[in-house]
């Protein structure tokens, strides 16, 4: 450092001047790290909009699905269902677009919302169907698109086994687990609409499945991640007033008229609310 | 698939995530164990007897920068080269430690700033993501920003320490860099956070060539010493 105390401070004011005229060597590093920066807070933005996209697109999925258990035609429900869903599903395209060549999780916080909403949506109208699970390979087997050719030069960094039209998008397990964790809130208004409408015999399907849930939940416990915890508090309320409505058909179902079961059952699922807690 | 089996398949994937990160967590103490050494030697220039031993200081960290290029060898075997910033949490702190480091050496040595290149050379590792483990940009500017806050010290001690040169040099640097920083659009995230403490640095810095310059004992660097 004794060397450069006599001559090297002033050539060295001397190009802080010049920095000024921003040809400095650091000045020129920030500029491409700017570019870089901005770059990526972009496309960050960009995949939070179609998250939000899909979000709201699913939810109203959600909505339109609860009207099944108060229509006597089902399947045109379901159809406007999948419909619904084939768009939000192009939107999870425009996701896995952005994403090509990237690194899916330095963007994952932007959109895993959206696709937990998708996940719940999808399961939801697979259960109405088939009265089961929809699995993580199902969802994932639904998610490949094929590109348009124009941007086929391009190359693909995401899929290459397949040879460049085609792109994927993976749900990660935890997203999956998140969805279906949300599902269990659906079925249980579900539970509670169709008990309105004097059907005895879904809220009876919908306690065994979601004890399973509960169970596959149980099983997994602090293994997943912090969410999946905050989640199981829910489901367990959300299986308690399905069994709670369970009970209450089993018992009181045989004495009561069917036209007033459902002023029955809601006075008691008000009654029982406050002692949710316990549960 | 049954629920049952569906939630089995899960948890064997969840659980096998979690063996990954518990042996990530584990390299990562090495690593930062090293990192600690090197701030170690490096602390001791704001010594005044340390001021003579930079270079045989910044040697000696540059020999304790091939255990760190070493153990990130084995972080990099540790998981899927693509899944880094599904880990990235893991490493980031250590690495921006280790980039503040490196720039902190190369700053002693030469007084420039490092650039990213060249701290990713000291670290054994990449500068693009496609070329594998890699230094992220805004890890890298974190540890410039560290070595900020560093430089206003070495500002102060080296005043007690008798040189009263090195300031006017630091502060050049610092205005330099604050200048580079103005250019980023910085959102409002850790980064960002850290950028903001960089003004008391300069200012700190400032007020160190302004004591020095009324008393005239940076009279031979005075042509444009005081900003």
């Amino acid at each position: 450092m004794n060397r450069r105390e006599g001559e090297g401070c002033p050539r060295r004011n001397a190009d802080a001047v010049q920095d000024a005229n921003s040809s400095s060597p650091v000045i020129a590093a920030f500029k491409v790290f700017q570019q870089e920066l901005d770059t990526k807070h972009d496309k960050h933005e960009r995949l939070v909009k179609i998250s939000r996209d899909v979000t709201i697109e699913s939810k109203r999925t959600i909505f339109l699905l609860h009207r099944v258990t108060s229509v006597p035609n089902a399947d045109d429900i379901l159809k406007e269902a999948d419909v619904k869903l084939d768009a939000v599903r192009q939107k999870i395209g425009q996701i896995a677009e952005e994403l090509r060549g990237e690194d899916i999780f330095q963007f994952h916080r932007a959109f895993t919302a959206g696709i937990q909403e998708y996940v719940e949506a999808v399961s939801f109208l697979h259960y109405i169907r088939h009265r089961s699970l929809i699995s993580l390979e199902e969802i994932n087997a639904s998610l490949v698109f094929m590109r348009p050719e124009k941007v086929d030069d391009k190359g693909s960094a995401e899929a290459p086994q397949a040879g460049g039209p085609v792109l994927t998008f993976q749900v990660t397990p935890s997203d999956y687990l998140l969805g279906v964790a949300d599902l269990t809130g659906e079925l249980m208004r579900m539970c509670i609409s169709s008990v309105g409408n004097g059907d005895i015999d879904t809220p009876f399907q919908l306690s065994q499945f979601l004890r399973q849930i509960h169970d596959g939940f149980s099983y997994i416990g602090n293994t997943g991640p912090y969410e999946v915890s905050k989640k199981l508090h829910t489901l367990r309320q959300s299986l308690g007033k399905v069994e709670d409505a369970c009970y209450a058909l089993r018992v009181r179902g045989s004495e009561i008229p069917k036209h007033m079961l459902a002023d029955v059952f809601s006075s008691r699922t008000a009654h029982l609310d406050p002692e949710e807690g316990v549960v | 698939m049954s629920v049952t089996e569906m939630f089995s398949y899960i948890q064997g994937f969840l659980s096998a995530d979690q063996d990954v990160r518990e042996d990530i967590r584990k390299v990562v103490q090495t690593l930062e164990q090293t990192a600690r050494e090197i701030l170690t030697v490096l602390q001791s220039v704001h010594q005044p007897s340390g001021f003579k031993e930079i270079p045989s200081k910044c040697a000696k960290a540059r020999e304790l920068f091939c255990t760190v290029r070493s153990q990130l060898g084995d972080l990099k075997t540790k998981f899927p080269v693509e899944q880094y910033y599904r880990f990235h949490e893991h490493w980031r702190f250590v690495l921006q430690r280790l980039a503040f480091l490196s720039a902190f050496v190369v700053y002693l040595e030469t007084e420039t700033l490092v650039v990213r290149e060249e701290v990713a050379k000291i670290l054994g590792i990449e500068v693009v993501r496609e070329k594998g483990f890699h230094l992220d940009v805004e890890d890298y500017l974190a540890g410039v920003l560290i070595m900020a806050s560093e430089l206003s010290r070495l500002a102060v001690n080296s005043v007690t320490a008798g040189d009263y040169t090195r300031p006017l040099r630091i502060s050049n640097f610092i205005n330099e860099l604050d200048s580079g920083f103005r250019l980023l659009n910085l959102k409002n995230d850790p980064l960002r956070k850290r950028y903001d403490g960089l003004k008391y640095d300069v200012k700190k810095i400032e007020e160190v060539v302004y004591d020095l310059s009324i008393r005239g004992l940076a009279k031979e660097a005075e042509a444009g010493g005081e900003k």
